[in-house]
C-alpha cells in the first residue's frame, strides 16, 4: 500500500514532442484514480512512467515517499494489467498467476496457498491447469488480474483492461474490478478512454488532453463543473449541447429563444460578447406534457424536432441550428479533440420515455437555465465554473486567487 | 459438386504419390542396396530387391574403426556447431529484433551476404589459415566455418520469430519482478522455441551433410566426418567400388537425421503464441 505522487511529470520523445506535459497528480493511499482522455492524450504513457516501462524526461515520480524515477520496473513493486492481458502462453493458468511469486523465490507451499486464494477470488479454480489459449476473453482478463492480486504490490495499474471485451462482459468486469478494489483497498490507477468506466469506477478522475491535465476531480464535480469545453464535451452521454449565446443583463440569448439565467452567472460573463453555452440534454424537458418534470412557464421556447430516437426509458430528440463561424470553428476543433467526426450543429434533448413526440413535431421545450455553463469561445474555458466544486483545474492555478475568483 | 470433389481428391492423391515416389525412391534404393551382397551389386543387371538378404554390410561397417571415428567426429562437430550457433544466433536475433542501434541494417545485410557466399571459394584460404593457426585437421577447424555459414540463416529465422512476440510479454514479466535476463530466459526463449528448433535443425543438417570443407580441412580420422570418410571407401578394385558398403554407411548416417526430424517436429508447434494476447 502506498500513495503515488506525480510532480510536474514531462515525457518528451526523440522528436521533442511532449506526450505528457507538466502533469501533477497525487493518488492517495487506497484511492481509485482514473486517467481518461481520447487516444493520444498521454494517459497510457503516464501509466507506463509510473510502472517504469517508460523513462521520465522531467519531474519526480514518488511511490510512498520514495523517488522512483531511476528504478527498474521490478524494483517498484507495482502490479499491472495490460490491455492485451500479456499472459504467458507457454504456462498454465496456475503458473501464470504464480509467475511473480516464483520470481520472488517463494516456497512451493506459499505459492500454492496464494495462487489458490487468488483463483478463489476470481473464480478461476476450474481453469487452473488450462493454457491461456483455451480461455475466453473474460477468463483471460481474470487471469491477468490474478497475476496482479497474487502479489503484495503497493498499487494496481490497469491499462484499458476492458477494451477488448464485448459490451456485456465489459459491464460485468467493470463491477468486478470495482468490487475487488473496494475489498482489497489498494491504491489503483486505471487508464481508459471510456467515460462510463471513468465515471463509475473512480474516486477521482484526471482528464487529459494532448498530454496536459485538464481537470482532476470527482466524477460528480466533473459532470457538474467542467473546467472547459473539452471536459464538458468528454464527460456525459449523450454529450453536452454547445450553442452560440450572448448575455444581456440576466437574459441569455440562444438560437432558439431567450432564457433568464441566475444573476451570479450573468455577472461572471458580463461584457464578454459572444459566448458558447453548454447545456446537458437532460436539462431540457417537454413543457406542458403530463409526464413533464417540475417545469415553470418561464424559460421555454418552441422548436421543430428533426429526428427522434426512442430508447424505451428515455427519448433523444434532435433539433438542428445554425452557428456563427467563430463558434463553428471552436466546435469543430472540439470534435477533433474528442476523436469525433465533424457533425452538424444540433441540440440533443433527453425527453421522457413516455413522450409521444415524433419527427417534424413543433413542441414547447423548457430549459433548466440555472444549469447552463458559459464558455469563452477563444480560450474554451468555463467562465461560470464553481471553483469550490470543481476539484483541481491546473490551467487556473497559475493565476492569482483574486483573478481566479474574479472569473 | 460431389463429382468434382471426388476428382479433386483423386488429383490430390495422385500428386502425393508422385511426390512420395520422387522423394523416397532413392532412399528405398539405398536401403535395398545395403542388404545386398557384393556379388549381387557387381552383377550386370540389378534387381530392385535383394535376391538374398544379408546383414554382412552392416557387420562390416560397424566393425570398421575408421567409420566409427568418423561417426564420432560427425556427431561431436555437428552438435557443438549447432549448440554454439543457436546460442549466438538467439542473442544476436534478440538484439536485432528488440533494440534500435546504428548499423542494424548493415549487420543484417552482411549476414545475408555471408550466407550467399560460395563455400568452395573459401576452401583454399581457410586451408592456409588453419595450417598457420594449428586448426587444420581439428574439430574447431570445422566447427568455426560451419558456424559462420549457418549463423546468418539462424539469425534471420530467429529474429523473425522474436519480432512476432509481443513486447508486452516482456514488459509484463519485468513488472512481475523479472530482471531483463529472467524475462528473456523464462518468457521470450520459451515462446521462440519453434524458431530455436528450426534454427537448430538447419544448422545440424548443414554440419552433418557438409562435404567440401570436411574433405579439405582434414587429413586423418581424428577430425574427418562421415561424408568425407565415405569418399575413402573405394575398396581394392577401383572399377568395382563397394556399393553395398557405401549404401550401408548412407543408411546409418541418415537414421539420426530422421530421428531428429521426428523428435523436433513435435516441438515445432505452430501458433504457440496464440492466446498470449487477445484471441
Amino acid at each position: 500500500m502506498a500513495s503515488i505522487t506525480m510532480n510536474h511529470i514531462v515525457k518528451k520523445y526523440g522528436d521533442g514532442f511532449p506526450a505528457v506535459n507538466d502533469v501533477s497528480i497525487d493518488v492517495a493511499d487506497g484511492e481509485f484514480m482514473i486517467l481518461v482522455g481520447p487516444s493520444g492524450c498521454g494517459k497510457s504513457t503516464l501509466l507506463r512512467m509510473i510502472v517504469g516501462l517508460e523513462d521520465i524526461t522531467d519531474g519526480d515520480m514518488l511511490i510512498g515517499d520514495k523517488r522512483v524515477n531511476d528504478l527498474a520496473p521490478r524494483e517498484r513493486n507495482l502490479a499491472m494489467v495490460f490491455q492485451n492481458y500479456a499472459l504467458y502462453p507457454h504456462l498454465s493458468v496456475y503458473e501464470n498467476i504464480a509467475f511473480p511469486l516464483r520470481l520472488a523465490g517463494a516456497s512451493d507451499k506459499e505459492v500454492d496457498e496464494k495462487v489458490k486464494a487468488a483463483a478463489e477470488t476470481l473464480e478461476l479454480n476450474e481453469h487452473l491447469q488450462r493454457k491461456p489459449a483455451n480461455l475466453s476473453g473474460g477468463q483471460r482478463q481474470r487471469v491477468a488480474m490474478g497475476r496482479a492480486i497474487v502479489r503484495n504490490a503497493d498499487a494496481f495499474l490497469f491499462d484499458e483492461p476492458l477494451s477488448n471485451l464485448d459490451a456485456k462482459l465489459r459491464g460485468q468486469m467493470r463491477t468486478e474490478i470495482a468490487r475487488l478494489q473496494k475489498r482489497l483497498g489498494i491504491t489503483t490507477v486505471y487508464v481508459t478512454h471510456d467515460q462510463i468506466e471513468a465515471m463509475t469506477l473512480g474516486h477521482r478522475v484526471a482528464v487529459l488532453k494532448r498530454g496536459i491535465l485538464q481537470q482532476l476531480a470527482t466524477p460528480r464535480e466533473l459532470y457538474d463543473n467542467p473546467a472547459n469545453l473539452f471536459v464538458a464535451g468528454f464527460i456525459g452521454s449523450p454529450p453536452m449541447n454547445f450553442m452560440p449565446a450572448t448575455v444581456e443583463g440576466t437574459t441569455l440569448k440562444l438560437p432558439f429563444g431567450e432564457v433568464e439565467i441566475p444573476p451570479e452567472k450573468a455577472q461572471k460573463v458580463a461584457g464578454k460578447g459572444l459566448l458558447i453555452a453548454g447545456i446537458r440534454p437532460e436539462s431540457f424537458a417537454e413543457a406542458g406534457a403530463p409526464h413533464a418534470r417540475d417545469v415553470s412557464d418561464a424559460n421555454t421556447f418552441e422548436a421543430t424536432i428533426d429526428v427522434v430516437e426512442w430508447l424505451g426509458n428515455e427519448t433523444y430528440a434532435y433539433v438542428p441550428f445554425e452557428a456563427p463561424p467563430e463558434v463553428q470553428r471552436q466546435l469543430e476543433q472540439l470534435e477533433q479533440d474528442l476523436d469525433g467526426d465533424t457533425v452538424r450543429t444540433q441540440l440533443v434533448i433527453t425527453l421522457d420515455g413516455a413522450s409521444r413526440v415524433s419527427a417534424g413535431d413543433r413542441i414547447t421545450i423548457w430549459m433548466d437555465a440555472a444549469k447552463v455553463h458559459l464558455f469563452d469561445p477563444e480560450t474554451s474555458e468555463n467562465l461560470t465554473v464553481d471553483l469550490d466544486k470543481a476539484g483541481r483545474i491546473p490551467a487556473l492555478e497559475g493565476a492569482t486567487p483574486a483573478a481566479a475568483a474574479g472569473r | 459438386m460431389a463429382r468434382s470433389t471426388r476428382r479433386t481428391l483423386l488429383g490430390t492423391w495422385a500428386g502425393f504419390v508422385v511426390i512420395l515416389v520422387w522423394c523416397l525412391l532413392p532412399v528405398a534404393w539405398i536401403l535395398s542396396l545395403s542388404f545386398k551382397s557384393p556379388e549381387e551389386t557387381g552383377a550386370g543387371s540389378p534387381h530392385f530387391l535383394p535376391q538374398t538378404w544379408t546383414l554382412q554390410n552392416y557387420r562390416d561397417i560397424l566393425s570398421n574403426d575408421d567409420f566409427l571415428y568418423a561417426l564420432r567426429n560427425s556427431f561431436a562437430i555437428a552438435i557443438i556447431a549447432t549448440v554454439l550457433s543457436v546460442i549466438f544466433a538467439t542473442l544476436a536475433a534478440y538484439a536485432i529484433a528488440r533494440l534500435e542501434f546504428r548499423g542494424k541494417r548493415l549487420v543484417l545485410s552482411l549476414a545475408l551476404a555471408i550466407a550467399m557466399f560460395p563455400v568452395v571459394s573459401l576452401i583454399s584460404p581457410l586451408f592456409d589459415m588453419w595450417r598457420h593457426f594449428h586448426l587444420f585437421n581439428t574439430w574447431p577447424g570445422l566447427i568455426i566455418p560451419y558456424m559462420t555459414f549457418t549463423l546468418p540463416l539462424a539469425i534471420w529465422t530467429l529474429s523473425a520469430f522474436f519480432r512476432e512476440i509481443p513486447w508486452e510479454m516482456e514488459q509484463a514479466a519485468q513488472v512481475d519482478g523479472a530482471t531483463p535476463w529472467q524475462a528473456f530466459r523464462k518468457v521470450i526463449v520459451p515462446l521462440a522455441a519453434p524458431g530455436v528448433f528450426t534454427a537448430a535443425i538447419l544448422t545440424f543438417f548443414f554440419a552433418w551433410n557438409e562435404f567440401a570443407l570436411a574433405i579439405s580441412l582434414t587429413s586423418t580420422t581424428s577430425a574427418r566426418t562421415v561424408p568425407a570418410q565415405m569418399s575413402f571407401f573405394v575398396g581394392s578394385d577401383p572399377f568395382n567400388p563397394p556399393y553395398g558398403q557405401l549404401a550401408t554407411a548412407s543408411v546409418i548416417v541418415t537414421v539420426p537425421i530422421v530421428i531428429i526430424v521426428l523428435l523436433f517436429q513435435r516441438k515445432i508447434v505452430a501458433g504457440l503464441t496464440s492466446g498470449a494476447v487477445k484471441g
